[in-house]
Order: structure tokens, then C-alpha cells, then sequence
């Protein structure tokens, strides 16, 4: 019978059925930070278990760690703790641990990935999540809760119930301007913030074919932002040839082996999905969210919606949310003064965002009166974007250039908004406060936009700022 | 390791409104700076409860039912539709567990942080958005009534009313059998673990 990815990953990695009939699920690659690990250490040492496999669990630091200061002890005594906690945890069981001093840290999703741990036809879990950015190479990924964390690392399973499959195929070329994220935040806006819950995403179709793996990470990445547990896109070529080489990647004999058994695990053709979502890649414009989740998002050449459009339920949100925003429906969100701009995450820190928002921002300025800081979201792509004298561009244009980590995605390191500051956002999250002040404000866009937005000090369309 | 059954939670109820209530709004992520779950109670729902000013703010939480229901460790919140949106930690159900939420009746919630409450033995049940609404306006006009959250029955019960509820079957297992942390399951199936783990090359290091 044809199956999907997600059926052939999950028949290979089910253990057996559970007396309350899930599926005991075999987790092949635990990926653990310093936020959601150590009360799971603690539930370790309480019910006296050890680790089952511990070399299928690897470690690094990203949400703490403050990416102005290179020395340690760091300023924030807190930080320090969090990531001694992670030190001791993972010299204490042998967990492999890509630490400040490594040249290897970075955000975990950028880790797995670059050390070639990240790959097809494998079951991926972490205490966040964004776990689903994995999902780009044809993993089934997902986030997992701190107990969970436990589950895993004492048996190296976890009791779950299979997910639906959505489709969710894109076709066509994106118009120039147009990128990955403008792609999820628009999907997100269609099916909203709640549709995906029970459903695990496939991205398909000639959009996402032509997408280089990147692209596909920033749309993996937000799948949970759609309320799917987890999304993924069928490996290819691009895919083999992004690990190829990598630490981690089979080598010799077992390469051929490995991308034989990770093309086996692509979705059959005429295998059955329970829903199918078609979109137009020419439809799609640079999108932007105006409000508190991010599903509330518009094209950037289109007026926030009125307030006498939206069903009861949406209404309240909305009203809730332009309150917050300080922003008022039926108007142009194109214009809104921003304070602060950020360019980094998950989402969109990686090398080729930082390269297309430099290509851009070359020649330019940072508008007067505007802090900008740019994270790359790893030490290697920080090393990469150096040698490429991307950090020279941002500097001169009045950029900050910082060290790896979340940073001001969720703010639980010195960079916060302050007061009600309006934050132009590569990241993931327009939560209320979730940018360290309880009434900052954010507005998610792409990389390229963060940079419009920069120069221009207010939430510009780049292609008209840039002239694409 | 034997864990309570959770058949049924009977206690007062607290209406704390609106949908996409996200994780970090039940709990803002400087809280999550910390080594330990401990104390997390007395920050749930932190910003929404005290302005920038520091000044509490009109929130449900902050009411004589919520100060009641922390006194008592036992209540039910009585939320909207994709409660526990967002991201994927824990620190947000232990935080309304610990402030002393015991069973949380919703329109829908968001799958990880459903997960995260079973595991704490915390049952969120649905309703129909009619039922919910009724549920929701009955527990703001009679706070001293107990609500009864029936997991074994599939009901939520107060005073007259009786509404049909929902949740997922394993779920519902879990708690009213005892099992609603899997630990001691996964536990028991090594064998097969380790069976499953040698037909996967990558766990074997090719």
C-alpha cells in the first residue's frame, strides 16, 4: 500500500502499542538544551534511571546565552547556572555537547543540521518547539515537553499517537521579494494558528522542490506556529548533498547505504493524505503580521483587516491584539514606525539569510534613532558570514553584530525590547511580550524586510525600498 | 511506581477567557531562567495579571476565586479555544498545576502543552463551543458551586447542568487507570526498544 513519510518513519520507529493504545515510538536523535533539560535530569536522578542511549542525545546552549559577552562568568549569574546545570548534566552522562567553546554551538535547530545529525527517515525530539525545522531533511520532528525530555533519555521512546497528514503542495515560481518565510506566514494566515493541530505537514509541490534547504528549515521551522506538531518535505538530492561531507553524515560505503534507505522513506506517489491545501506561489506577496499571534498577518501592500470583517471569535482577538499593537484596523500597515530591528532565530539566522539581507543592506544606513542587531543563530555561521565579510556590511550600515544564540526571538538573555518599543522581526513569535517587555511589540517578517525596515524606520515593502 | 486515578476532579472553577492563549502569556519566558519547576505557581499568567507599572491588573486570576482555588490546590480553569498555544514547555501547565488547577475545561487545546498536562496528571477536556459558553457563563455566575470534571463519564457536571465532554482515548486511559505518566510502560518495553533500535542504521552508527 502507498504510504506517506510520516507512516513509513513511524511504522520504522514503533516499538509496540501501549495498554492505552498509543504507540511506544522509538526516538532515533535527542537534541537537548539548557531551558527544558535539567528538571528532566532531576526526574533522572530522583527515580535513580540512567540514560538508555546516550549517544543518541546531543547538547548545546542557545536561549541563555547573552551574545555580547564572549567571557565567562557571564554578567547574568542566572546564565551561568543554566549552562553549568547543562556542563554537569552531560559530562555526568556522557552526552556529547556542542558547548560555548566549541566552535559548534548555536541555536539547536542549526546544530542538528550542520553537524549532519539532522537527517531523512529518522524520529527527531526536543524540549522546543521548533523542533519541526528538522523536518526540512525528511525527519519526523517535534517538539516535546520537560517530562517527555525524560521519557527519552531514560528509554530512549516516548508514548504518542500518530498524526494526520496535510499536503499542503505550493506551485510556482515566487516573484521576486517574495521568500520562505512570506510563504509560512501566509499559509499560517489561510489555514490559522489552530489548523494544524492533530496534523503533521508535508510541504510539496515545484515551490518547494526548488527550494534550497534553507528555505525549506524556515518553513518547517513555523509549522507549529500553524498548530502542526511537526512538517516536513520529502528528501531529494538537495537534501543528500546539504549532509554529504558533514561530521556526523555516513561515510563511504555507508553513504550509498544511507541514501538509498533515505529515499525508500519518501511519500509513495498515490499514497493517501487525510487533507490537501493547494496554493499558488504567485499569489503570494511579502507578508507581515500586525498582531498577536501569527496567523494575524497581512501582505505588507494591504490595509489591517476591519474589525466588522472578522467572525465573533476572531474579533476579540483582534481587538485584543490591535489594543496591544497600538494600531488601528482598516489602515496601511506599511508606514509603522519601528524602534528595533532583529535579524536572526530558528526561523531565519542561517547563512543565506544573513547573506540576502547584507546583498541588500550593502551601501545603506541604519535610519537614525533605530537599534538593529543582527544574531546569526551558530558559531559556525557566524564564522562563515565573517569570512564572507557580511559582518563588515552590517557594521558599516549600523547594524550590531552578535554572537550565537536565540537572543531576542524570546528574550530570556539581556536583549529585550524595552517599554513598548515596535520590534521589525525575522523571528517566530508575535506573542504578547514574548520579546522581554510585557508591551513590546512585533511585527514577523522576512530577513530582506528586517533590513527595509532598518533603513527606513518604519515597515517598508522591500521591493519597492530596494527595487526589486 | 503507582500513581493516583484520576476518575474525576471535583473543585471550584475559575473562567480565565479568550482563545490562543499562548504559553508565553501563561508563562513569560524570564521565568523559565531557573533549574527547577519550583515556584512556578505564583507566576502563572504573570503579565497578564500585574502591569508594567507593577500594579495588579483586573484579571481573573487575581480574583478571591483564584486566591480560594490556590488555597484549596484544587480547581478547574475554564479557558477558550487553542489554550497552551506555542512553545513546547512544560514550565506553562506546572505553572497553573502549581498555582493549584488541578483539571482545565477548554474549547480546544494546542497538542504539546495537552501532552505536558496529562503527563502531570492534569485532564483538559473539551466542550462543544455552545456548552462551553453555557459552562463558561455558569461558572462566572456561581462561583461557590463545585464543578465537576468527570474523566471516567465524559462529562462536566455543576449545579443542574451537565455537558458532554472530550478527550483523547489514551488520554482518558491514562488517567482514570493510574498510568497517566508512561514512564514505567516505556520502562517495561526494553526488549522491544532494543529491537526496534537495531533495524534503524542510524542508531547503530552507520
Amino acid at each position: 500500500m502507498a504510504k506517506t513519510l510520516f507512516q513509513k518513519v513511524w511504522d520504522a520507529h514503533a516499538v509496540r502499542k501501549l495498554p492505552n493504545g498509543q504507540t511506544q515510538l522509538f526516538i532515533g536523535t535527542h537534541l537537548i538544551h539548557e531551558v527544558t533539560s535539567p528538571q528532566a535530569f532531576g526526574m533522572l536522578r530522583d527515580l535513580g534511571l540512567k540514560l538508555k542511549y546516550p549517544h543518541r542525545t546531543f547538547a548545546t546552549v542557545d536561549h541563555i546565552v547573552p551574545t555580547n559577552e564572549l567571557k565567562e562568568p557571564y554578567s547574568d549569574p542566572i546564565a551561568q547556572e543554566m549552562i553549568e546545570a547543562l556542563r554537569k548534566n552531560t559530562k555526568d552522562y556522557g552526552i556529547r555537547f556542542f558547548d560555548t567553546n566549541t566552535g559548534n554551538q548555536g541555536i539547536v535547530h542549526m546544530v542538528g543540521p550542520e553537524q549532519g545529525i539532522t537527517q531523512p527517515g529518522t524520529t527527531i525530539a526536543c524540549g522546543d518547539s521548533h523542533t519541526a525545522t528538522h523536518g526540512a531533511f525528511g525527519a519526523i520532528a517535534f517538539g516535546i515537553g520537560t517530562t517527555q525530555v525524560r521519557d527519552v533519555l531514560a528509554t530512549q521512546t516516548l508514548a504518542l499517537s500518530p498524526l494526520k497528514v496535510r499536503r499542503i503542495e505550493v506551485n510556482g515560481r515566487l516573484a521576486p521579494g517574495v521568500y520562505a518565510k512570506d510563504v509560512i506566514l501566509h499559509i499560517i494566515r489561510v489555514l490559522g494558528v489552530n489548523g494544524g493541530i492533530g496534523y503533521a505537514y508535508e510541504y510539496a509541490g515545484s515551490t518547494f522542490d526548488a527550494f534550497t534547504l534553507e528555505e525549506r528549515m524556515t518553513v518547517c521551522n513555523m509549522s507549529i506556529e500553524g498548530g502542526a506538531r511537526c512538517g516536513y518535505v520529502n528528501p531529494d538530492q538537495k537534501t543528500f548533498d546539504y549532509i554529504k561531507g558533514r561530521p556526523y553524515a555516513p561515510k563511504g560505503a555507508d553513504w550509498d547505504a544511507a541514501v538509498a534507505r533515505w529515499k525508500s522513506f519518501t511519500s509513495d506517489p498515490g499514497c493517501q493524505y487525510d487533507d490537501v491545501q493547494l496554493f499558488k506561489a504567485a499569489d503570494i506577496r511579502p507578508t507581515v503580521t500586525w498582531g498577536i499571534t501569527p496567523g494575524q498577518a497581512v501582505f505588507i501592500d494591504e490595509k489591517m483587516p476591519a474589525l466588522e470583517t472578522l467572525n465573533a471569535a476572531d474579533r476579540q482577538t483582534a481587538e485584543d491584539a490591535y489594543a496591544h499593537m497600538k494600531l488601528a484596523p482598516n489602515t496601511p500597515i506599511k508606514g509603522t514606525k519601528v524602534d528595533v530591528c532583529f535579524l536572526g532565530s530558528c526561523t531565519n539566522g542561517r547563512i543565506s539569510d544573513l547573506r540576502e539581507a547584507a546583498k541588500y543592506l550593502k551601501g545603506h544606513k541604519v535610519r537614525a534613532g533605530v537599534k538593529a542587531i543582527v544574531v546569526p543563530g551558530s558559531q559556525l555561521t557566524a564564522i562563515q558570514a565573517v569570512d564572507e565579510g557580511l559582518d563588515k556590511v552590517f557594521t558599516e550600515a549600523g547594524f550590531e553584530w552578535r554572537g550565537a544564540g536565540c537572543s531576542m526571538c524570546l528574550a530570556m538573555n539581556p536583549d529585550k525590547l524595552v517599554g513598548d518599543q515596535l520590534c521589525a522581526s525575522s523571528s517566530n513569535r508575535n506573542f504578547k511580550g514574548r520579546q522581554g517587555s510585557q508591551t513590546g511589540r512585533t511585527i514577523l517578517m522576512s530577513p530582506i524586510m528586517v533590513v527595509a525596515a532598518a533603513i527606513t524606520g518604519q515597515v517598508a515593502d522591500a521591493r519597492e525600498v530596494f527595487k526589486v | 511506581m503507582s500513581l493516583a486515578k484520576i476518575t474525576q476532579v471535583k473543585a471550584l472553577a475559575l473562567a480565565v477567557p479568550g482563545d490562543d492563549i499562548d504559553t508565553d502569556r501563561i508563562i513569560p519566558a524570564r521565568f523559565l531562567r531557573c533549574v527547577t519547576f519550583d515556584g512556578l505557581g505564583e507566576h502563572a499568567f504573570r503579565d497578564e495579571r500585574t502591569g508594567p507599572d507593577g500594579k495588579e491588573r483586573a484579571h481573573p486570576m487575581n480574583s478571591a476565586q483564584a486566591a480560594r482555588i490556590a488555597a484549596a490546590k484544587q480547581g478547574v480553569m475554564v479557558v477558550g479555544f487553542n489554550f497552551g498555544c506555542g512553545s513546547s514547555r512544560e514550565h506553562a501547565p506546572q505553572s497553573i498545576w502549581r498555582f493549584g488547577f488541578t483539571a482545565l475545561v477548554g474549547g480546544s487545546f494546542a497538542e504539546i502543552f495537552f501532552g505536558n498536562s496529562t503527563t502531570l496528571g492534569v485532564p483538559c477536556v473539551t466542550l462543544s463551543k455552545q456548552d462551553l459558553a453555557e459552562c463558561d457563563a455558569f461558572v462566572r455566575a456561581n462561583p461557590d458551586v463545585e464543578v465537576t470534571v468527570d474523566v471516567e463519564k465524559l462529562t462536566v457536571s455543576a449545579g443542574a447542568k451537565t455537558w458532554k465532554a472530550g478527550i483523547a482515548a489514551s488520554a482518558r486511559d491514562g488517567l482514570v487507570n493510574g498510568k497517566w505518566d508512561p514512564i514505567a510502560d516505556l520502562l517495561e518495553g526494553s526488549d522491544a526498544v532494543a529491537k526496534t533500535a537495531g533495524g534503524l542504521a542510524y542508531v547503530a552508527g552507520k
